[in-house]
């Protein structure tokens, strides 16, 4: 939900006062990819330095973002968030003990509430929900990243492609896309699942499968838009190849676009990931965060009122969802001032 | 919510009204009449068209997902007890298992039309029955949550879109952002302990205590009421948070317009423009954002329902999954999808009615 | 007699993330009722900031300082609740009657009726009775009250406009661009209805407008704007026919003599952008754009000075009861 078709609104009056928001909104527009260049590239013997410049361009849109970037604060936040967690979950095997999360070498009790040995306490069979927590980040953020590129990918990928040719292919694509953009995802997803067998893999392939039509749509109508620039239509003129003209000047101006959606997407993800592990379709042999609430909820940690089981988890996965929302946001915004914040 | 009502009162035929002045006809802004009318039918015929082929792919897209089953189904029903062959075929056999797939799908086919969708492999109902059974306690659960969070979501997202910058925005804003982070069964793990494990406000989990509850209207309705609220809390906060960030967008759209600034000269009251002016104009966006996002409110169901016990579809579900109970989880599966289009199709429809520059002429 | 509306160094800057806009600095005129005065300039010279501070419609944040008395009442320091009083009833704006100054999902009889109902405090069906007098009066077919905005062409949207500024008989009406987005024929029409109309009912108008010639032909008094100060004010057919300042000049030379064979071989324009507001030029704020520039242009302030005792403008060149001076003109004619 990224306010497509509420933009359409403009022609204001000539001397409106130039708010916060307008004057924002008048900063220079960015184009990452400082494209309108490199077609020259091909055919002429500046070739070097054409890139050169576009290269140069791409540089400057770059330091551009970052310093529009590091203005937003919530954005700013968020990104420290993932830093951090990243940094936790990647060093995970040099200050924790893997062996630890096998029940059969678990050190506590059953269900210690939180003490100075496990400061989030431990589970039915004794291990640390700490230490589970960290292990279980890995396979969480795995699957939510990945599936996420997936999904961003084939949307990607989809929606050029319908932008791109016209004609009924892209009328059946398009309608593909809304019928995945209406159906409930979570649904789908778990047929999915149910269907294919639940392991990783399937857990993937069933997030990305459900999740790239809104990316699809977003695309087509950049795609559309890139495509009716002039140097485009130059370019056409020049001979270049449908790969060619996707490849060099569609995509490059479509990546930060793609970016930013691929990290909202990411949010989305996990929480699916979430969803399907808690509701019995994740997969056994591996500790996520969903998972991990799914026990807690099967072990009775509601009735025995262990909430040191269920918080750590959920909070988790909350504070890594809302990371991967306000960066996406912050992009977004950066990106699109007009957008503003649609979510 | 004050919604100004005329402005969404069908188009009237305006013929009555030309009684007195000059009637100037311009080209192409004539008074809305049966041109309107057959635009209007063409419009429909578009969107139930496209409603019907998506519901078509569902249903064929029912078929081939629940087919691809790797699990055994057979084993499924039988359990882990040791079965001779001869059992085992009685059973494939029963449930037709045994034809080749083309006849397989015409089965499939003749059964929507005869609406046979077939017995539950658990307890041998007809699983049109179990989903009419808990059909009614879904209606109440979403139908509550839906409620709360469209009027308090609408309510909120348009004050905050008002006063961008303002820390009731940004509050409201970051509530909002951190509701939608939050896994919604985990929301409702938190909530029971609190409320119902610690503070023993609400009953744990279910829609009725049973036992020692009176007979009659009230006592029950009161029984229900008292299950209901926590699961219909749990399930519209996340509901909320996804509509105050759409409406609070689309008010920050609408602010920039002239419009707003001569209700301002005219001398309204700042809240007067914001429901007379903005909002109505806010909501029409809004209502076709909220329409494509119809379908997360099964997901929302599905969770919200295991969490709580709440005996509706998608506590239904959850218990075909965990089986897997194909013929169950092929006719809601059929259903969650089959209503999320109807919603979608209903949500083009209104909009039509709602929005006067796409009702009438044009 | 008290003028209906007196202007009186008005100051107004909007903040932006760039810092402080000047937007108008240091504005003064005076309006009797009845009187009608058009305001000119180019885009971003403050004519329309000048018409949203006269209702205190400018955005939370911006600095306005000075004095805008409005039949006898200061509008910048009185009550939220006397402003809104104020608002419609004392005085009104036509504003431009593109789409997005009606609202979209409200019909035009409702929209009209509204501050009459507010004002004025009649019941519904009365008000809505009224606005369909109203729209006769502004020559709308009646029936057109049950419509929406969408379904109207831009000049009867632009009549709308001028019904809902009459709606409450203010004494004071402000039109910001009203004819700006029209043809030329259906510009001719509103035009004539607007000065029928307040010369009918003794309405003191003010008229925003980049076009010299719509507001010579509509207005007594003619002001011509330049970087948010009046740079000449005076008889609106002199002005137009002989302005003294350089600017104002080219801004009517900009609208040529139909048939003069002259102008024909001579077209008119004035090289260069306006100024940027956050960053205008020191002395006279025209200077690097002025044809006949002095040595002393760009150190010395130039503030209005009488060029007749009804007539003022605010350039060096101009000296009590000193005819226009020729040589401007034919520098002007050169570029």
């Amino acid at each position: 939900m990224s306010g497509d078709g509420l933009n359409e609104r403009s022609g204001r009056g000539e001397e409106r006062a130039p708010s916060a928001e307008k004057a924002k909104a008048g900063a220079r527009p960015i184009n990452p990819s400082g494209d309108g260049l490199n077609e020259r590239s091909g055919d002429r013997p500046t070739l070097k330095s054409g890139r050169a410049i576009a290269w140069a361009r791409r540089r400057a849109a770059l330091a551009d973002f970052v310093r529009l970037y590091s203005k937003q604060r919530a954005g700013v936040a968020g990104l420290l968030v993932l830093i951090v967690i990243t940094a936790a979950t990647v060093f995970a095997p040099f200050y924790t003990d893997e062996s630890e999360l096998r029940a059969v070498n678990a050190p506590g009790g059953r269900l210690e509430s939180p003490n100075s040995t496990f400061w989030f306490g431990t589970d039915e069979v004794g291990r640390s929900i700490l230490l589970q927590v960290i292990w279980g980040a890995r396979v969480s953020l795995q699957i939510g990243i990945v599936a996420a590129v997936l999904a961003v990918g084939l949307g990607t990928l989809i929606g050029m492609t319908a932008a791109h040719f016209g004609g009924w292919p892209s009328w059946l694509l398009m309608r593909l896309t809304d019928w995945f953009i209406v159906l409930p995802n979570l649904v789908l997803a778990i047929a999915l699942v149910v269907a294919l067998g639940a392991s990783r893999f399937t857990i993937i392939v069933a997030i990305a499968l459900t999740s790239w039509a809104a990316t699809a749509r977003l695309v087509r109508a950049q795609t559309m838009a890139i495509e009716g620039r002039p140097y485009l239509e130059r370019a056409k003129a020049l001979g270049a190849g449908h790969w060619h003209q996707m490849s060099r000047h569609v995509l490059p101006n479509l990546m930060p676009l793609i970016l930013a959606a691929a990290t909202l997407q990411v949010s989305s993800a996990i929480l699916a990931e979430a969803a399907l592990s808690f509701l019995g379709l994740g997969d056994p042999s591996q500790i996520s965060w969903g998972t991990l609430l799914e026990r807690a909820f099967h072990a009775g940690a509601i009735s025995y009122g262990a909430w040191w089981y269920m918080l750590p988890p959920g909070l988790a996965i909350l504070f890594v969802v809302l990371a991967f929302t306000l960066c996406g946001r912050a992009m977004e915004t950066v990106l699109n001032p007009r957008l503003r914040g649609s979510r | 919510m004050a919604i100004d009502p005329t402005a969404r009162v069908p188009a009237a035929p305006t013929g009555a009204a030309g009684t007195s002045g000059n009637h100037d006809t311009p080209p192409g802004v004539g008074r809305p009449g049966s041109g309107s009318r057959r635009e209007f039918l063409r419009f429909l015929g578009v969107k139930v068209s496209g409603a019907a082929v998506s519901l078509v792919l569902v249903l064929f897209s029912a078929f081939f997902i629940f087919r691809m089953i790797g699990g055994d189904p057979v084993r499924a029903i039988g359990g882990d007890a040791p079965m001779t062959p001869e059992q085992r075929a009685e059973i494939e056999e029963r449930l037709g298992l045994n034809e080749p797939m083309t006849v397989q799908f015409w089965e499939y086919v003749r059964s929507l039309f005869t609406l046979d969708w077939g017995t539950s492999y658990v307890n041998n109902q007809q699983v049109t029955t179990l989903m009419w059974d808990r059909l009614p306690n879904t209606l109440l659960l979403t139908g509550t949550a839906l409620v709360l969070a469209a009027g308090l979501g609408i309510w909120i997202g348009a004050r905050a879109g008002w006063r961008p910058g303002s820390f009731f925005e940004k509050s409201q804003v970051g509530i909002s952002l951190a509701l939608w982070s939050a896994p919604t069964f985990w929301l409702g793990m938190i909530v029971i302990i609190v409320f119902s494990v610690q503070l023993g406000l609400f009953p744990v989990n279910g829609m009725r205590s049973g036992r020692g509850v009176a007979d009659g209207f009230w006592p029950q309705f009161l029984d229900v009421s008292h299950h209901l609220v926590l699961p219909a809390l749990t399930m519209a906060a996340v509901i909320y948070a996804q509509y105050v960030l759409i409406m609070r967008s689309s008010i920050l759209e609408e602010r920039g317009n002239d419009y707003l600034t001569v209700a301002k000269a005219k001398g309204l009251r700042d809240d007067v423009i914001r429901r007379r002016h903005a909002v109505p104009n806010a909501l029409l966006p809004t209502v076709t954002l909220i329409a494509l996002q119809f379908g997360a409110i099964f997901n929302g169901a599905l969770l919200t329902e295991t969490i709580f016990s709440w005996p509706g579809l998608g506590l239904l579900f959850y218990q075909a999954i965990r089986v897997p109970d194909i013929p169950l989880l092929q006719l809601l599966f059929v259903f969650f999808a089959g209503t999320t289009i109807l919603a979608n199709l209903f949500a083009d429809i209104i909009y039509r009615f709602l929005d006067p520059r796409v009702r009438g002429t044009s | 007699m008290m003028p209906l509306l007196e202007i009186d160094d008005l100051h107004v800057t909007y903040r932006g993330s760039r810092g402080a806009i000047p937007a108008v600095r240091g504005l003064s005129f005076s309006l009797e009722p009845g009187e009608t005065l058009g305001l000119a300039g180019e885009s971003g010279c403050g004519k329309s900031t000048v018409a949203a501070a006269v209702l205190r419609l400018l955005p939370a944040g911006t600095e306005v300082t000075g004095r805008i008395m409005l039949d006898g009442d200061d509008v910048l320091t009185m009550t939220f609740g006397k402003l809104r009083a104020v608002r419609w009833a004392g005085a009104s704006i036509v504003f431009q009657g593109a789409m997005h100054s009606l609202n979209p999902v409200h019909r035009i009889g409702q929209q009209i009726a509204e501050p009459i109902i507010l004002h004025e405090k009649l019941s519904h069906e009365a008000a809505e009775k009224r606005a369909v007098e109203l729209m006769a009066q502004v020559g709308l077919p009646t029936w057109r009250a049950r419509s929406y905005p969408h379904q109207l062409s831009g000049g009867q949207r632009q009549r709308v406009m001028i019904a809902m500024a009459l709606a409450c008989s203010p004494k004071l009406i402000i039109a910001d661009e009203a004819t700006t987005a029209l043809d030329v024929m259906i510009q001719a029409q509103v035009l004539k209805l607007i000065k029928t109309l307040v010369a009918e009912r003794d309405i003191g108008l003010v008229m925003i407008s980049h076009d010299l010639s719509v507001l010579a032909d509509t207005c007594r008094r003619l002001g011509v704007m330049y970087a948010g100060k009046l740079v000449e004010h005076g008889p609106s057919h002199e002005v137009f026919a002989a302005a003294r300042h350089p600017y104002a000049q080219a801004l009517s030379a900009a609208f040529p003599t139909v048939g003069d064979p002259a102008e024909r071989r001579n077209p008119h324009g004035l090289a260069g952008d306006p100024p940027d507001p956050a960053d205008l030029p020191t002395g006279c704020p025209f200077h690097p754009r002025c044809p006949v520039v002095m040595a002393e242009c760009d150190s010395t302030t130039v503030e209005l000075r009488p060029a007749r005792p009804d007539w003022q403008a605010a350039c060096l060149r101009v000296e009590d009861n000193s005819a226009p001076t020729s040589t401007t003109a034919m520098a002007l004619g050169e570029t």
